[in-house]
C-alpha cells in the first residue's frame, strides 16, 4: 500500500516536471513577445476590450507580412495579453510576471493612471520599455527613462479645458466633481483648478467636491454644487460614473453645461447615459466622426471587424504598438539577450521624431511624453462624438 | 432652507436602499444568529434578475406578443424579481448554511463570504465584465416645489421601500408564520420541539430577506442605472453597519438605522468637504456604538446564547 502510494506520488511529481518543461517560457530567438497589461475585467472592462482588439488587429497585420523584420532577420511576434482587473496591485503583479516569466521585449499598458503609475515603477526598475497609451498623469513617466506614453498629459488637458470654457462661454465660476481615490481624476481636477484660478483668480472654483470609487449616489455633492452658483461642471470621470452623475444632476434641476475629459471617450458613455449627455463637451485624443486618411481606414476596419466605432483607447493603443514596432525595427539587430535588447528598444524609442500616428504627430520629450494636439468633441443630438475644435500646444 | 429639504429628499432615497438591504441581514440574524455576508451579492443578483425580467418583458411588448403600459412592466419586474431571487436565497440557505448549522459560527460566516464571491465571479463569467444599463421603464419626470427638485423615481423608491417595510412588519406581527419566526428568534433550541421546524423557518427567512434585497436591487437599477457584478459589496457592507446600528436582530431597528445612515452620509457632505464623507460618517457611527453597544433596539445578551 505504502509502496503503491509512493509510486503514484513519484509518477505525479515526474509528470509535473514534464509539464513544467514543456510549458516553460522558452527563450526562442525567433519570437518576440510583446506584453499587454490591460483591464479586461474590473471597473472599466470596455477599455480593456478596445485595447485587446487594437492589439489583435496590429498582430494580424504583422502576421500577414510574415513577421517583424529587424536587421535582415524576420521574427515572429506574440502578444501576451494579461488582465490587471483595473486594480493597481494587479497591474504591478502583471507587469512583474510579463517581465520575469514571459520575457517580453516591451509592454503596452496599463491604460489608466491608477495602474500605470505603479506599474511604470516596476518596468523602470526591471529596465523593460513600457508605453502607456492612455495614462495622462505626469507621474507615470516622470524620472523613468524606460516609461513612455502615447497621449498628452493632464497638465496639458487641464488648461485646455479651462481655456476652452472661458473662450466658448465666457464663464467665471467653475464647479469640479471628481473621484478622490483614483489618480487620474484627482490629478486632472487639480490641474484644472490651478489653470482656472490662474485665469479667473483665487476662489473662482466655487465648488470642489469629491467622492470615492464605487459610489453611485452623488446627490449631496451635486446639491452642494448647484447651491454654489457655479456656471458649469467639470467632470473628469470614467464612463461608469459619468452617466449616473449627469442624470442625477439633471434630476436635481441642473441645466448648465457639463464638460469632461478624455476618459469620456468610450462609446459606452453615451450608450449608458442616453439623451442626458447630449450637448456635453469633452477633451480627447481623436474624433471618430469626420476622420480622414489613415485614421479613417483604421476606424472603418475596426468597425467592420468588431461592430462599433473604436474609442480613443483603441486608437492610442494602435499608435503605441506601432511606436514599439518602429523602435524595434530601428534597433538594427536583436542579440537574443533580452536585457540588452530591451535597452536597445528603449534607446530607439526615445529617438523617435515626428511619428505619424492616427491620433496625430508625435515626438517624445526627454520624459517620454509626446508633444501632440488635443481635440474638443461635442456629443451631438444623435449621440455621436463630433469634432468641435483642435487645440495644439 | 430649500437646500436642507433637497438633502432630506436625497437622504430618503439613499437611506431606502440601506434599509431594504439591512432588513435581510437583521432577519437572518434574528433566526440563525449569523450574518449572511452574501446578502450584498444577493442584492446584486436581484438587480441583474430585474434587468433580465425588465428587458424580457420589454422585448415581448415591442415584438407585439401583448401590450402592457410601462408602469405595469415595472410592477411586474419588481414582483417577478422578488419571487425569483427568493429562490436564490433558499438555495443559499440550503447549500451554504444548512450543512453548517452545527458547525462553529466562524465557518458559517466565511461561507457567506464565499457564496458572495461565487455570485460575483459567476456573474462575471456568465455575462462578462461589461456594464449593463438598466432599461428606463418610466420616464424621469422632475417636479419642482419651491426650489426643491423631486423626480418621480425618487418618490417611487421611497414609497415602495416604505410599503415593503410595513408589509414585512405586518407579516411578522400578525401571521402564523411571523409568529413562528419570532418564536424561533426567541429560542432556537426549544421552539423546534414545539413542532416548528427550523428547516422551514430558516429558508422562509432567507426567502423574504432576498426578496426585499431584490426589490431594492430593481429600485436601485431604476435610480442608478449602471449595473456591475461588484455593485453589492460596498452597499452590502454599509447596510451591514446599519443592521448592527439598529440592534442586532431587530428588524425595524435595522430599517430605521438604514435611513439614519443615509441621512448621516448625505448631511455630512452637506456640512463638511465631501472628501471627508465616509471618514466623518463612520466616526459618527463608531461614537453611537460606543454609547449604545447593542445598537438602538438590540437587547444585551448573555453567554447562554449560541455564539
Amino acid at each position: 500500500m505504502k509502496k503503491g502510494f509512493l509510486a503514484v506520488t513519484f509518477v505525479l511529481a515526474l509528470l509535473m516536471v514534464g509539464i513544467g518543461f514543456t510549458h516553460a517560457p522558452a527563450v526562442q530567438a525567433k519570437t518576440i513577445f510583446i506584453g499587454m497589461n490591460i483591464p479586461l475585467t474590473g471597473d472599466i472592462p470596455k477599455v480593456g476590450e478596445s485595447s485587446k482588439y487594437a492589439g489583435q488587429m496590429w498582430l494580424e497585420d504583422l502576421n500577414k507580412a510574415g513577421g517583424l523584420k529587424v536587421g535582415g532577420k524576420t521574427y515572429k511576434v506574440k502578444l501576451v495579453i494579461e488582465d490587471n482587473e483595473s486594480k493597481a496591485d494587479s497591474a504591478v503583479s502583471v507587469a512583474t510576471k510579463l517581465i520575469t516569466e514571459d520575457g517580453v521585449l516591451a509592454i503596452v499598458g496599463p491604460q489608466s493612471s491608477k495602474q500605470a503609475v505603479p506599474a511604470g515603477e516596476v518596468c523602470n526598475n526591471y529596465k523593460c520599455p513600457m508605453i502607456s497609451p492612455w495614462s495622462t498623469n505626469p507621474a507615470t513617466t516622470k524620472d523613468r527613462p524606460y516609461v513612455f506614453r502615447g497621449c498628452f498629459l493632464d497638465s496639458f488637458q487641464g488648461p485646455v479645458m479651462a481655456n476652452f470654457v472661458t473662450q466658448e462661454f465666457g464663464f467665471k465660476k467653475a464647479a469640479v466633481l471628481y473621484d478622490v481615490a483614483s489618480d487620474y481624476p484627482k490629478g486632472l481636477a487639480e490641474f484644472f483648478k490651478k489653470a482656472w484660478e490662474k485665469l479667473h483668480g483665487a476662489g473662482s472654483v466655487v465648488a470642489y467636491e469629491s467622492f470615492t470609487t464605487k459610489d453611485t449616489d452623488f446627490s449631496s455633492q451635486l446639491s452642494k454644487i448647484i447651491k454654489s452658483g457655479a456656471q458649469f461642471l467639470f467632470l473628469p470621470q470614467y464612463y461608469n460614473e459619468v452617466p449616473l452623475i449627469v442624470q442625477q444632476a439633471h434630476a436635481l434641476g441642473w441645466k448648465k453645461p457639463i464638460v469632461g475629459s478624455d476618459s469620456w471617450g468610450s462609446p459606452e458613455t453615451v450608450k449608458l447615459c442616453g439623451k442626458d449627455c447630449y450637448g456635453c463637451f469633452f477633451c480627447t485624443h481623436y474624433a471618430a466622426a469626420g476622420a480622414k486618411g489613415a485614421t479613417k481606414a483604421f476606424i472603418d476596419r475596426y468597425k467592420a471587424k468588431y461592430g462599433y466605432v473604436p474609442d480613443d483607447v483603441a486608437a492610442l493603443t494602435w499608435d503605441s504598438l506601432h511606436i514599439i514596432q518602429k523602435a524595434i525595427e530601428s534597433c538594427g539587430k536583436l542579440t537574443g539577450k533580452i536585457k540588452v535588447d530591451r535597452k536597445a528598444v528603449r534607446d530607439a524609442m526615445a529617438k523617435i521624431k515626428n511619428f505619424q500616428g492616427i491620433t496625430g504627430k508625435m515626438t517624445f520629450t526627454e520624459e517620454g511624453d509626446p508633444i501632440k494636439c488635443a481635440v474638443i468633441v461635442k456629443i451631438s443630438d444623435k449621440g455621436e462624438y463630433r469634432f468641435y475644435k483642435s487645440v495644439c500646444p | 432652507m430649500t437646500y436642507f429639504f433637497q438633502n432630506v429628499i436625497n437622504a430618503l432615497q439613499w437611506g431606502s436602499f440601506y434599509a431594504l438591504i439591512a432588513l435581510g441581514y437583521a432577519m437572518v440574524y434574528s433566526i440563525l444568529m449569523l450574518f449572511n455576508f452574501a446578502h450584498g451579492d444577493i442584492f446584486m443578483a436581484g438587480s441583474y434578475i430585474g434587468f433580465g425580467v425588465a428587458t424580457g418583458l420589454l422585448y415581448l411588448v415591442t415584438s407585439g406578443f401583448f401590450s402592457l403600459p410601462h408602469w405595469l412592466i415595472l410592477v411586474l419586474t419588481i414582483i417577478i424579481s422578488m419571487f425569483l431571487t427568493s429562490f436564490l436565497g433558499i438555495l443559499v440557505e440550503r447549500i451554504g448554511y444548512r450543512p453548517l448549522r452545527n458547525a462553529p459560527r466562524a465557518s458559517a460566516a466565511i461561507t457567506g463570504l464565499m457564496i458572495g464571491i461565487i455570485l460575483e465571479t459567476g456573474n462575471l463569467a456568465l455575462l462578462g465584465a461589461r456594464r449593463l444599463g438598466f432599461p428606463s421603464l418610466i420616464m424621469t419626470k422632475t417636479y419642482e416645489m419651491g426650489g426643491v427638485f423631486v423626480t418621480n423615481k425618487k418618490i417611487l423608491v421611497v414609497l415602495v421601500s416604505l410599503g415593503l417595510m410595513l408589509a414585512l412588519d405586518q407579516f411578522v406581527r400578525k401571521t402564523k408564520w411571523g409568529m413562528a419566526m419570532r418564536a424561533m428568534s426567541y429560542d432556537f433550541v426549544v421552539v423546534p420541539l414545539m413542532g416548528v421546524s427550523i428547516d422551514v423557518i430558516a429558508p422562509l427567512t432567507f426567502a423574504i430577506g432576498s426578496a426585499l434585497a431584490a426589490a431594492g436591487g430593481v429600485l436601485y437599477g431604476i435610480a442608478y442605472p449602471v449595473l456591475d457584478p461588484y455593485m453589492g459589496i460596498l452597499i452590502g457592507w454599509k447596510a451591514f453597519v446599519a443592521a448592527i446600528l439598529g440592534g442586532r436582530g431587530s428588524i425595524m431597528g435595522a430599517a430605521l438605522a438604514g435611513f439614519l445612515l443615509g441621512f448621516i452620509e448625505i448631511f455630512v457632505t452637506m456640512i463638511f468637504p465631501s472628501t471627508l464623507r465616509d471618514l466623518i460618517a463612520f466616526s459618527i457611527v463608531l461614537v453611537i456604538l460606543t454609547f449604545r453597544p447593542y445598537g438602538f433596539f438590540g437587547k444585551p445578551y448573555s453567554a447562554k446564547l449560541r455564539l
